[in-house]
């Protein structure tokens, strides 16, 4: 009697975790919240406001699927993650997605087995020196200290870019990006490397951020996503088509404002078939008919959320750039609703 | 008819594997073990599933690939194009680096404290007190983080020091820095076996006159030579042959100075032994010896130079290219460069480490030197042996055989604490095989446990070392 109880119990137990991940969306859905990975605190992507509650660029992301999941954005448990912790957290199923300035590589795609589900930022590694250095360009750079997060992308290309021009540097490591600046504005580093996306928000958060500038060097393309497991593929395609969804809704003039509007009906089938008053996207995604309409009604589209955070009205004041719609010469470019 | 003593013969029952005592254990243990092998096949089992869940296979082939990643602290040549294994073997050598350093500075701190705490002075015996309080009752990674801001908010940053902000020590050798400290770096050429082959020579010398003391003194009662004459001969040797090599002129010159100074020593301490007539004998020997020390040092920074410069002007000074010389760090572009740096980082977690196990070592001494019966040291007194010759050749080495075998652990602890390195961003094996390479290749089992292994033998190898030792200075009971 005693063995078959524990026959049971481990049985219970190999049924437990065979289940975890098979579906992803029934466990938010049991949960009620959806665990979503994200900064330690990056400004204008990630990080807490003044009340405590999390708000940025990637944040939104997270929102936007909790609204298309849960009908309600604010059911998000959000799980700071460093460059270190993210993808065990994102395999052992701590976490059901993962949004969090993480760039898009083959070997993260293929050998560790994750699923990218697309592009919200295109950017580019950088670095940030004090003005008071006299340096105007990263070649420049030839024995400086370098402060740089473990983990990541932006410490292979460092050391691929000072190799490649036979350059020397000292790397000093460092966890997070909070770190990163404290040893950075205390002198411990001459130069503070990480996408220019990130050094700009890191900047905006300085006492005088005047007195550093971002050298005009950028020495990789960081293709930045939200990331989900391998192998989930119907939570893939949740993930990835309420992002496409923020993206459409820019280009076909969708906004926060004029959603209740427009999901009365129009002209355009684009446009019913993602506010859910046209076809099945909904149900073929496992989810209702409004999904999207409550991802872009969350924190609106995605240039609403882009001016809302990183845009040139915001500290950080990022230009759209290579993150404007395909239609205005970006590389912002959602797949058809269809 | 006789009547049958022997009792029947009982037939085995399957209840008596529980109630009868004789086999209760043993089924006991085999049900314990058929759990445990059952938990084992489980774990295993769920880890092979997950992973090929997670399509990943189980493979160490990653430690051969390219690692791409650079590492600041490196004791073995290493660059971006070295393997993840060499990476890690980076690691582990800056690992041992911190422990050795570690483990060095916390005996000593702690048996400092140890002895300190038992001073009849009340404020030094406090002060240890609270030093050893404070740190027991503390994480250390706290510690660790204090002491790494202290390092790297208090110190001047490299280019202070080109602005004149900052400035260096000990005739501008040494740069503290939020970086680290710069030290000078000895530099080897050909030339330089020579002054080890000398080395060699006067360790040989010194420890045959040595013995040949100790021998002496068994026999006759004659006291040996004394410590001062043995690192005399060694030092002595050595710096001849060191010295030779810049030339028989400068040899003579430099031992002129040296015979100037060693004079400017004899005659001061001789000159102060009147005005200490009053003193206790012992302690005006040590003080005027003391006294003379400071006045020949004196002389040698300041006077001998200018002798120098009066002797070699006329003539020109002798040239000197010595086999081993010191590269000195200069400020060049963002950092010094030359010597050594010890980083701001290994600063930071050596003092931390040693602090920290240095308080514990401090306890375990004190109940060592509390074990020794009080009679001891009065015996020694009683001898007339100051308190300082007592608690070195009396209570100590008694003590030891209490000390030892709680040491090792704290060792063991030290090192194994070791790996908190990752507070400071210092590139132990945990930041670089168990962080990084992980990371970047997301072998996290194969990692971890090629982590667990390594701090498993080391652990062992500590102990090992540990208890011989202690098989040696423990009482030997025939």
């Amino acid at each position: 009697m005693k063995k078959s109880l524990v026959f049971c119990a481990m049985g219970a137990l190999a049924m437990g975790t065979g289940l975890a991940q098979a579906a992803t969306l029934d466990d938010v859905k049991a949960r009620d919240v959806l665990n979503c990975g994200t900064n330690t605190g990056l400004a204008g992507f990630a990080a807490p406001n003044a009340d405590g509650v999390w708000e940025g660029f990637d944040v939104a992301v997270c929102r936007a699927v909790a609204a298309a999941v849960l009908g309600d954005p604010t059911k998000v448990n959000f799980v700071p993650t460093t460059g270190a912790t993210r993808f065990t957290a994102l395999a052992s199923g701590e976490i059901d997605m993962l949004s969090r300035v993480t760039t898009w590589t083959f070997q993260r795609d293929v050998e560790l087995a994750f699923d990218f589900v697309g592009v919200n930022y295109y950017d580019g590694q950088g670095f940030i020196v004090p003005t008071s250095l006299g340096v105007t360009s990263a070649h420049e750079l030839d024995g400086a200290t370098v402060c740089i997060q473990t983990g990541t992308t932006t410490e292979l290309n460092l050391a691929d870019f000072f190799r490649a021009n036979g350059i020397s540097y000292e790397p000093v490591p460092i966890e997070t990006n909070a770190e990163g600046q404290q040893q950075y504005l205390a002198g411990a580093c001459d130069a503070y490397t990480t996408d220019a996306s990130g050094l700009a928000a890191t900047r905006a958060t300085f006492e005088a951020p005047g007195d550093h500038i971002i050298l005009p060097e950028i020495i990789s393309k960081e293709p930045l996503g939200p990331v989900v497991r391998h192998g989930d593929n119907q939570w893939g395609d949740i993930v990835r088509w309420s992002f496409f969804a923020l993206v459409a809704a820019e280009e076909y003039g969708i906004t926060s404002a004029n959603i209740e509007e427009l999901s009365a009906g129009t002209d355009n089938p684009e446009i019913n078939r993602i506010l859910g008053t046209e076809g099945n996207l909904g149900e073929q995604l496992g989810l209702d008919a409004e999904w999207a309409k409550r991802a872009i009604a969350a924190e609106g589209n995605y240039g609403e959320i882009f001016a809302k955070y990183l845009g040139t009205d915001t500290p950080i004041g990022l230009d759209r750039g290579l993150n404007a719609l395909w239609t205005q010469g970006g590389l912002q470019y959602a797949m058809p609703f269809r | 008819m006789s009547i049958s003593t022997q009792p029947p013969k009982e037939s085995f029952q399957i209840g008596q594997l529980l109630s009868d005592t004789r086999y209760r254990s043993i089924t006991i243990q085999i049900i314990a073990l058929i759990l445990f092998a059952l938990g084992f096949w489980w774990l295993v089992g769920n880890t092979i599933e997950n992973l090929s869940r997670l399509g990943k296979t189980f493979s160490f082939s990653f430690l051969g690939q390219r690692s791409n990643y650079d590492i600041n602290q490196r004791l073995i040549s290493y660059d971006s194009t070295s393997t993840h294994g060499r990476a890690a073997v980076v690691g582990i050598l800056n690992t041992l680096l911190v422990a050795a350093m570690g483990c060095v500075l916390a005996t000593v701190i702690g048996v400092m404290a140890g002895v300190l705490r038992l001073s009849k002075n009340w404020i030094v015996a406090r002060l240890m007190a609270v030093y050893i309080e404070g740190f027991r009752n503390v994480p250390l990674l706290l510690w660790i983080l204090l002491i790494y801001a202290m390092v790297s908010e208090s110190t001047p940053a490299p280019r202070a020091f080109g602005s004149g902000d900052a400035s260096m020590l000990l005739w501008d050798s040494i740069a503290i820095t939020n970086r680290g400290i710069y030290i000078p770096g000895p530099v080897f050429t050909p030339g330089a076996w020579l002054v080890l082959a000398a080395f060699i020579v006067g360790l040989g010398v010194a420890w045959q006159q040595w013995s040949a003391s100790r021998k002496r003194q068994i026999a006759t009662g004659t006291p040996p030579m004394s410590r001062w004459l043995a690192a005399g001969i060694v030092l002595g040797i050595t710096g001849l042959v060191y010295l030779l090599q810049g030339g028989i002129v400068f040899t003579l010159l430099f031992l002129l100075q040296l015979a100037i100074v060693v004079a400017v020593f004899i005659y001061t301490r001789r000159a102060l032994r009147p005005a200490l007539k009053y003193v206790p004998s012992q302690t005006a020997a040590s003080t005027a010896a003391a006294l003379a020390g400071i006045v020949a040092l004196l002389w040698a920074l300041y006077i001998a130079p200018i002798i120098w410069a009066a002797l070699t002007t006329p003539f020109g000074a002798p040239a000197f290219n010595p086999s081993i010389a010191l590269d000195i760090p200069a400020l060049g572009g963002f950092n010094f460069t030359g010597g050594f740096n010890v980083r701001a980082s290994l600063v930071a977690l050596w003092l931390a480490l040693s602090l920290y196990t240095g308080a514990f070592i401090a306890e375990i001494v004190r109940s060592g030197i509390m074990a020794v019966p009080k009679g001891q040291s009065e015996a020694a007194a009683a001898l007339g042996m100051p308190a300082g010759r007592s608690m070195t050749m009396v209570i100590l080495p008694q003590a030891m055989r209490v000390i030892v075998p709680p040491m090792i652990s704290q060792y063991l602890n030290l090192t194994k604490n070791s790996s908190l390195a990752i507070a400071v961003g210092y590139m132990d094996v945990r930041a670089t095989l168990g962080g990084i390479t992980i990371n970047q290749t997301g072998r996290e089992l194969e990692g971890m446990l090629l982590m667990g292994m390594f701090y498993l033998v080391l652990s062992l190898m500590i102990a090992g070392v540990g208890n011989w030792f202690n098989a040696r200075v423990k009482l030997k009971e025939r």
